[in-house]
């Protein structure tokens, strides 16, 4: 496999990502609204003025609360990115001049992949960076530390993070072979946003807290999921099934 | 060049090929006439290797085209462009252009000199900063066409070329694939323009899901019938029929005043046939020869199947 292939496919993606308001406002302000929106309700219940006012451990809970939101746009923003990447490619009828050339199918996979995962991590990252300074700043009062940066968080950027994010771009790979517009796809993909609900509903109700032992139970079930879906994927992008089974 | 025998593809119990056999050779440009749905497209692919084969055997420049190794060596050496553009409208032509050259490992002069020979060649070098989007049919084909060739493959591979352009930019297509034909690149042709069959290539293939005839237009066009000569009468009676009938010739066929008569060799038996006419008191306007079309060729052969 030649590596430098995958990259010039994945650049070629994001100039044209530069050129499409809808993915670009997607992948800025969503990122942007979890990291400014978030403190800033913090800051509402840590104003002594406030009706509903908060004590310090709740601060705690509802920052390792607000954490788990990374997770779910690790998985929102690369199957935003992933439907433009592929599906945009076989409405415009161009992937059959790109299969033409001498790259192999793990080569445009690979290239794909790369052009949805890395600038929704880059940005899940910078907005993380935003939301753990300004969270610092509005609960430092409150709880009388940093909260952040912490294991936890640290575990969730560097391991929850890409691991969702491969499983977001796995499966908007098998999407993508049975739909044929960008929009279908994005609502399919935001349906499998489900299990990570899930999740998110059993934190709130206090059934489970995001500690480390928590976040590696959800970490081997990502491994797991991602190399299963990694075979169906791989599978399913192939010349053959491209131009003669995907719709 | 292009080698194929048996060749056979198969969706589920549907044959789109069944058992191909035919031979490009290098310089050639070979037509692949057939109606809509008869498996130009899926043979192409398969040339391309862009898809499987069923069974059978094809070859392009020695390699084989079931081989895995030997695909990617294919996909080098041949350039396609397919029924559909599909260019990035968001791109740039020169930044389409300069990516497919990336992907077909030229290097950044080879790009650069290519981008600016095919773009000066189609007339929109002027145009290379404008996004594809942004290109009328005509001149998104000719930026499709230049991809093709980003790469200066020794075989090319297009999928109706012309279709959708309007006869100005038709025109510009078919005079460019000539100037490739001048430098003996190897052309397979799918096109269900048989005018432009005739004007461009050197052998052709008529195919529906089978290969029904192969050979030169010529070749093609001579099959249908042999000669046939019109002569145009001020009246066409019994007695001349009579005449002519006892000269024991092909058919006669007769059209208003205009008979059409088989003939088998037309030098010898025209100068006889006119006197029979005169003879039998006709008044003959004109003589002229009627020419089979690849049309009426085309028609023949895929009715008769």
């Amino acid at each position: 496999m030649k590596l430098w292939k995958a990259w010039v496919i994945a650049t070629k993606d994001f100039s044209i990502f530069r050129n499409k308001k809808r993915v670009l406002y997607t992948l800025i302000i969503l990122p942007l609204l979890f990291s400014i929106g978030l403190p800033l309700i913090i800051t509402n219940y840590a104003n002594p003025t406030a009706k509903i006012i908060i004590i310090a451990s709740t601060a705690i809970s509802l920052l390792d609360f607000y954490s788990f939101f990374y997770i779910i746009l690790a998985f929102i923003l690369p199957i935003t990115l992933a439907s433009y990447s592929i599906i945009s490619e076989k409405i415009e009828h161009s992937l059959e001049p790109l299969l033409a050339t001498p790259t192999t199918d793990g080569e445009i996979l690979l290239g794909k992949s790369i052009a949805s995962f890395l600038p929704s991590v880059a940005m899940i990252y910078i907005g993380s960076i935003i939301f753990m300074v300004l969270s610092d700043a509005v609960t430092y009062n409150k709880i009388g530390y940093l909260f952040f940066p912490n294991w936890t968080m640290a575990i969730i950027l560097l391991l929850v993070v890409p691991f969702t994010s491969i499983l977001s771009v796995e499966l908007n790979v098998i999407i993508s072979s049975r739909v044929s517009d960008v929009r279908t796809a994005g609502q399919l993909g935001t349906l499998l946003i489900i299990p990570f609900i899930g999740v998110y509903a059993l934190l709130e109700a206090n059934i489970a807290s995001l500690n480390i032992i928590n976040l590696f139970v959800i970490l081997t079930i990502l491994f797991i999921a991602d190399a299963f879906l990694f075979y169906i994927s791989k599978a399913v992008f192939s010349r053959d099934e491209i131009l003669t089974k995907w719709r | 060049m292009i080698e194929t025998e048996n060749l056979t593809k198969k969706f589920g119990q549907l044959a789109a090929i069944d058992g191909l056999t035919f031979n490009v050779e290098e310089g050639e440009v070979f037509g692949f006439l057939g109606p809509n749905g008869a498996g130009k497209t899926t043979t192409m692919r398969i040339l391309a290797c862009l898809i499987s084969k069923t069974s059978g055997e094809a070859r392009i420049a020695g390699y084989d085209v079931g081989n895995r190794l030997d695909s990617l060596e294919i996909r080098k050496i041949i350039g396609l462009l397919p029924e559909n553009p599909g260019l990035y409208d968001e791109l740039s032509a020169y930044k389409n252009l300069d990516f497919y050259g990336k992907l077909y490992e030229c290097t950044e002069t080879q790009r650069k000199d290519n981008i600016k020979y095919f773009l000066n060649m189609l007339g929109i070098w002027d145009k290379r900063d404008d996004t594809a989007g942004m290109f009328s049919k005509g001149m998104k084909q000719k930026l499709a066409i230049a991809r093709a060739l980003i790469h200066e493959p020794k075989i090319l591979f297009l999928d109706e070329p012309t279709a959708n352009l309007d006869p100005e930019s038709s025109k510009t297509v078919r005079d460019f694939i000539l100037e490739l034909k001048k430098e003996k690149k190897t052309i397979f042709l799918n096109t269900h323009n048989l005018d432009e069959a005739q004007r461009i290539c050197d052998k052709i293939g008529i195919f529906n899901t089978k290969l029904l005839a192969i050979g030169t237009p010529e070749e093609l066009e001579e099959s249908v019938w042999g000669n046939k000569t019109v002569i145009q009468l001020e009246q066409v009676t019994d007695k001349i029929l009579k005449a002519l009938y006892r000269l024991s010739l092909g058919n006669i066929a007769t059209d208003k005043n205009k008979l059409i008569i088989e003939v088998v060799n037309p030098e010898k038996e025209n100068p006889i046939i006119v006197d029979s006419i005169v003879g039998a008191g006709g008044q003959v306007q004109y003589v002229t020869k009627l020419s089979p079309t690849l049309e009426d060729a085309y028609l023949k052969f895929v009715r008769e199947e």
